[in-house]
């Protein structure tokens, strides 16, 4: 998929494009542009007929039986996530454009450290994964929110949101304090994550990619920022998916099997497995019941990071809030989760 | 990629997510119950898209004829709409079977099993079978005709047993449970496969190599090749 874009790439910056279009303004801006370059229309017109013819070749080359599980893996993890990703994306176009700057000023504490817990709190009320709650936490610093509260409340809303919560107590029917120690466990990660970020966090490492701007209608601007928010997050999550459903299948579960004894090992090994697998945050305790080698403290590790930390996150965070954000977020993120899961699960399990 | 092909790939993308969930492709992918969502989103989505290309085309017809940077990454939204209208893979099989141990995992609390349901055989899907052959010792299966249905996978040592995957999500989480084989056991049947096979409890259980989870056997009297069900996963 490289080739293509390159290619409007270097079209987009021939410095004749430019002159001609500002050299003819009364001309249709169709007319000369149709006649030399080739658009983006074009590229996708003549790929989508590869496409098609092709299609045979195509279906030959995935079905190789590891092969084809990836390509299950990859398409169903998109598929899972993309009712999440619209919800998200329209709901963040609501914040851009029908909800006044000024709401956020009244319904958030005025004093920034006590904006992070009650952010963090709302999360209770987003019942979602976490694909949705990347571009909400975009537009609410866009809007104005401080972004320590947006960032605790990126962490926690996907993870103690009702349905995550009953979807942990039905997986785990004998341990009903797993549900507790998740819920206390990711909300003390996303507050203290937002304090962390009010008292080291730079202002200049979120760089939020441009939005158009539209004149016109309200409507307008929601349809834009819904078009710009889909394929930016969602080419992120493209990305993800591939990812996790690559990890999925090159891992086999058995090398696991050997670090289950090892207290420490098995936290690392589950922390890390967590981000690796990817999975949405309303079934991860579905998986976490099915380990059940390892011990349950190292479980909640699983559950907390899990949903603060995965490849598709950092993948969608990377696109969203910039490179430099990601590479410091996500590390402190998964530390401090790691730091308070096995904290809570000392004293709760 | 200017407005005009944005619009195009959420369509595509909308429309496949579409064709998915209003035919059974989707029943490969995720649980039933995303149905609605998905029909939701790929409608919101087609409307985005059909919104922005009225825009747009309307926006050129005023000479409004500005360029903007939009975000690349949005060509990969095409992977999916490609593994979706062109490839479809199918639901998980035995590979992801034999990655994974099998999913069966001690019940909380002294949960009494009911008496199974009448009928000679007796349907039980295979999660059932295993929680009730290994948790309760069997009590509710003796004496009983159990039908199972399953694909075929190899076990660790060849020998094929009745796998079927469980998924609580969506495939990325799906983890398979297994029941091994005695008797008139399936060979020469290749892995994947469906089969119903109708047999006996036994109280023999074996370990499944991968996370030492109990796997119970099943004593088979007969079996039979079916078409793969509908619902591929339990």
């Amino acid at each position: 998929m490289t080739a293509p874009e390159d290619v409007t790439d270097r079209r987009d910056a021939a410095p004749g494009d430019d002159i001609a279009r500002t050299s003819a303004p009364p001309a249709p801006p169709d007319a000369p542009a149709t006649g030399r370059r080739i658009g983006s229309v074009e590229i996708l017109a003549g790929l989508l007929v590869l496409l098609v013819v092709f299609r045979n070749p195509l279906a030959a080359l995935v079905s190789a039986p590891r092969l084809q599980t990836w390509t299950t893996v990859f398409v169903s993890v998109l598929v899972q996530a993309v009712p999440f990703l619209v919800f998200g994306v329209v709901l963040s176009a609501v914040i851009a454009v029908f909800v006044p700057r000024s709401f956020w000023a009244k319904a958030l504490p005025r004093h920034p450290a006590l904006a992070v817990p009650a952010a963090g709190l709302a999360g209770v009320v987003l019942p979602g994964c976490e694909c949705g709650s990347v571009p909400i936490a975009g537009s609410l610093i866009r809007r104005g929110v401080t972004p320590a509260a947006a960032l605790a409340f990126l962490l926690s809303a996907p993870a103690i949101n009702p349905i995550v919560l009953t979807a942990t107590a039905v997986a785990f029917p004998g341990n009903p304090e797993m549900v507790v120690a998740r819920g206390v466990a990711s909300l003390i990660v996303a507050v203290a994550m937002g304090w962390l970020w009010l008292r080291l966090g730079k202002a200049e490492w979120i760089k939020l990619p441009a939005r158009p701007h539209e004149d016109g209608s309200r409507l307008k601007a929601f349809v834009a920022a819904c078009r710009h928010d889909v394929m930016h997050a969602g080419g992120f999550l493209v990305l993800g998916a591939a990812a996790a459903a690559t990890i999925n299948v090159v891992v086999p579960e058995s090398w696991l099997q050997t670090l289950a004894g090892n207290e420490v090992l098995s936290i690392i090994a589950l922390a890390v497995l967590a981000v690796l697998l990817s999975i949405c945050s309303e079934a991860d305790a579905f998986v976490a019941a099915s380990l059940s080698q390892f011990s349950l403290t190292s479980r909640l590790v699983f559950l907390v990071v899990g949903p603060m930390v995965d490849l598709k996150l950092i993948a969608m965070q990377t696109g969203v809030f910039g490179r430099r954000f990601s590479v410091r977020f996500a590390p402190a993120t998964f530390a401090a989760a790691i730091l308070v899961g096995t904290g809570i699960g000392a004293v709760l399990l | 990629m200017n407005k005009q092909a944005q619009a195009v790939i959420m369509l595509l993308f909308g429309g496949a997510i579409l064709k998915a969930s209003l035919s059974d492709l989707y029943l490969r992918y995720v649980k039933e119950g995303l149905r609605p969502f998905l029909i939701g989103a790929g409608l919101l989505l087609v409307a985005a898209a059909v919104l922005t290309l009225w825009y747009d085309l309307r926006g050129k017809a005023q000479a409004h004829g500005e360029h903007h940077h939009e975000p690349k990454v949005g060509w990969l939204l095409l992977l999916p709409v490609l593994g979706l209208l062109l490839v479809a893979p199918p639901a998980l099989g035995s590979d992801a079977a034999g990655q994974a141990g099998t999913v069966l995992t001690a019940p909380g609390t002294d949960s009494d099993y009911p008496a199974l349901p009448a009928g000679d055989p007796v349907d039980l899907g295979l999660l059932d079978y295993a929680s009730r052959a290994v948790f309760d010792d069997g009590r509710s299966l003796t004496g009983r005709n159990l039908r199972l249905t399953g694909f075929v996978t190899p076990g660790p040592d060849g020998a094929p047993m009745l796998a079927r995957m469980v998924m609580s999500c969506c495939a990325a989480d799906g983890r398979p449970i297994k029941v091994a084989l005695s008797g008139e056991v399936p060979a020469a049947v290749p892995a994947d496969t469906w089969i119903q096979v109708v047999g006996t409890w036994t109280g023999k259980t074996e370990q499944d190599p991968v996370n030492d989870a109990k796997v119970p056997y099943l004593q088979v009297k007969s079996w039979q090749e079916i078409a793969a069900p509908k619902q591929q996963y339990e």
